[in-house]
């Protein structure tokens, strides 16, 4: 019908009392404010948690599991084939556990559109020798570029480079924990025992830091070539294929595929790390349960301020009905109203939360076991302004119904007579 | 034969809370176009509450109300809503206009809302009618710093901004001096004679009631004399 005109005298009453109009669009910019910057922050931080050990898990680990063959002799013959049979002290089998076939299963990964990436890795017990003592430790043979890629490997890297494993020969990046235990400086020449006995010298090139320090304080990297080297292994030898997908969700599924076709154990993410999940979730969700308190409170606060307003202006709505305005061009006023305040007051706590946001960036937040975090983490999500604003207008529509409803059904009769 | 504006029928009327109290019985009276009709009675008489019957604000009753040979009785909200914009005009006791809004604006809202002519237009036909009553000077203040007098006479402008079929008044000068009232008066009179506009004015002004047309009495809710 008559739009403009309902704006028109929508607007002049929201003027004719702009202080109050001016308190409930507060009222609404400071829950989206804080609903932006709780959220944004939160996320933030959940992303940096999660990171530290999502970003550097594989989606799925391709292994062989050092255990107990499952198919024991007794249980294959014929003759005790229905009978129920107890063994006792089986001993984990002599299985390699290098991956079979590794070759051909990293060219079917990279046909296979789900994967975003895969790296090779193989490990290998060393004693690292510090003068009289031995140190255990564990050398990481890695494919730099990939582990980077997919990994973030370079992230960590707090000293030196870590493209210079795969350039210089016998080289080692030492967690750095490990590297104050052997006071190794990058360019110092270490002597290492592997399980078997035997001595090689590597040359430090670089240290990590993963954040988390139990693990900085025995694991090492150094190239897939090298370690093989150190394993006496060819250069086929794999044990553990990483596997990073396009899609997390798509992990458990893929993984129980992955093994029947691979032959090899597959362990996905959501197993191997299924706290975090839950840690992230609850958070996120403490998050938005506050945020849209906060906007519920706001709500009520315009609801206050428009039944309020009806009030003042019963002898405005009786006057409008009896010039023939219907009970419905009222109630649009009204609504109209309502969402002016939320989308007015929702659109600057959406600048005043971007700004609080970028304020939290700034604060400086150095923490030991975070060497690449400089301030704290806030997370930009555009998801959470588009949240914000229709939450926004969804709870001021709300707040505006009734006050408008009640409106609409005014009686003029009654406010021109009741004088 | 006159055109007829005005009918009502039959029109009973109670008020159930608290107790069943009967207000209007049997009232059957029509106005013609051009008649300048003044109902009068006591207070209490149920002159008011039949005005609200016959502006469609009131819809519960019973009987037969036609405006324009349209029956309204049973009508939608909505319905009743346009015909008051389009073919009724309004003047109160107390002159409810809208704060929020200049005279001009005040004289122009019934006149936007019905949307028959464009903003400008209607803006020209609110001036002509604010100079026609003498205070086109007002237009551009604020409705709530002009005089009680004044504010009547920008009634009647919004009034007349649609050019209604009838305009109605409840107690149109009860709350103004002798010579305001004189003033609205003759307004009135004025309308009647030059544009043959049809009013139906209630009002327990007996000496303004005498100078009408036509004056339907009214007792204990039934129309004692027309």
């Amino acid at each position: 019908m008559n739009n403009s005109l309902i704006i028109n005298i929508a607007r002049s009453l929201l003027l004719a009392r702009w202080r109050q109009t001016l308190i409930a669009a507060i009222g609404v910019t400071f829950s989206i404010t804080m609903f932006i910057t709780l959220l944004s922050f939160m996320a933030g931080l959940n992303k940096l948690l999660d990171g530290l050990i999502l970003n550097r898990t594989p989606h799925i680990r391709l292994f062989n599991e050092v255990q107990p063959n499952s198919l024991q002799p007794i249980n294959e013959s014929k003759e005790y084939k229905t009978s129920y049979n107890f063994i006792s002290s089986i001993k984990s089998g002599g299985s390699r556990q290098e991956i079979y076939n590794s070759g051909a299963i990293m060219n079917a990964l990279k046909k296979d559109s789900r994967v975003l990436g895969y790296s090779p890795k193989l490990t290998a017990q060393v004693f690292f020798n510090d003068g009289a003592i031995d140190i255990t430790g564990i050398v990481n043979g890695i494919d730099v570029l990939e582990e980077s890629r997919l990994f973030h490997f370079k992230d960590y890297i707090t000293e030196g480079s870590a493209t210079d494993i795969s350039k210089v020969s016998n080289s080692i990046i030492l967690g750095k924990g490990l590297a104050e235990k052997l006071l190794a400086d990058i360019g110092d020449v270490l002597q290492l025992t592997t399980a078997k006995g035997e001595q090689f010298s590597l040359k430090v090139v670089g240290y990590f830091q993963s954040g988390v320090q139990d693990f900085d304080k025995v694991q090492s990297y150094a190239s897939v070539s090298t370690v093989q080297k150190l394993l006496g292994k060819p250069g086929n030898y794999i044990t553990d294929i990483q596997i990073r997908l396009k899609d997390m969700a798509m992990a458990p599924s893929m993984a129980k595929e992955f093994e029947t076709k691979f032959e090899a154990d597959a362990e996905d993410i959501q197993t191997a790390n299924a706290q975090f999940e839950t840690g992230s979730s609850i958070r996120t969700l403490i998050s938005y349960a506050v945020g849209i308190t906060l906007l519920i409170v706001a709500g009520f606060g315009i609801y206050n301020i428009l039944n309020m307003m009806i009030y003042e202006k019963m002898d405005s709505i009786a006057i409008l009905k009896a010039t023939g305005f219907s009970g419905n061009d009222v109630k649009r006023i009204f609504i109209f109203i309502a969402l002016s305040i939320g989308l007015f007051g929702g659109i600057l706590g959406l600048f005043f939360g971007f700004g609080l946001s970028s304020v939290i960036d700034q604060i400086p937040f150095k923490t030991a076991s975070l060497p690449t975090i400089k301030t704290y983490p806030v997370d930009y999500n555009p998801a959470f302004y588009l949240i914000g604003i229709i939450f926004s207008l969804i709870t001021t529509s709300f707040a505006g119904w009734f006050p408008a409803r009640k409106a609409s059904k005014v009686d003029p009769v009654e406010i021109i007579r009741g004088k | 034969m006159t055109e007829l504006i005005l009918q009502a029928k039959h029109i009973y009327k109670s008020f159930h809370d608290p107790i069943k109290v009967q207000v209007l019985t049997d009232i059957n009276f029509s106005v013609s176009k051009g008649e300048f009709v003044s109902v009068t009675g006591k207070s209490g008489c149920g002159k008011s509450t039949l005005l609200y019957i016959l502006s469609t604000m009131d819809t519960d009753y019973e009987g037969e109300l036609l405006i324009d040979n349209i029956l309204m009785t049973g009508k939608k909200e909505a319905m009743l809503a346009r015909v008051r914009n389009e073919k009724i005009g309004f003047v109160f006791q107390f002159h409810y206009l809208l704060n929020e809004f200049s005279v001009l604006k005040n004289v122009m809202l019934p006149g936007l809302k019905l949307n028959k002519f464009s903003a400008a237009e209607v803006e020209h036909r609110a001036m002509e009618k604010l100079k026609m009553l003498d205070i086109e000077k007002l237009a551009l203040k604020n409705a709530n710093l002009i005089s009680g007098g004044e504010k009547q006479r920008v009634a009647i402008a919004r009034a007349l901004i649609n050019d209604p079929h009838i305009i109605m008044g409840d107690e149109p000068t009860g709350n103004l001096d002798k010579k305001n009232s004189d003033k609205v008066f003759e307004i009135f009179n004025r309308l009647t004679n030059e544009f043959n506009q049809t009013l139906l004015i209630v009002t327990h002004d007996q000496s303004f009631a005498e100078r009408t047309h036509r004056i339907i009495e009214m007792e204990d809710g039934k129309v004692i004399s027309n």
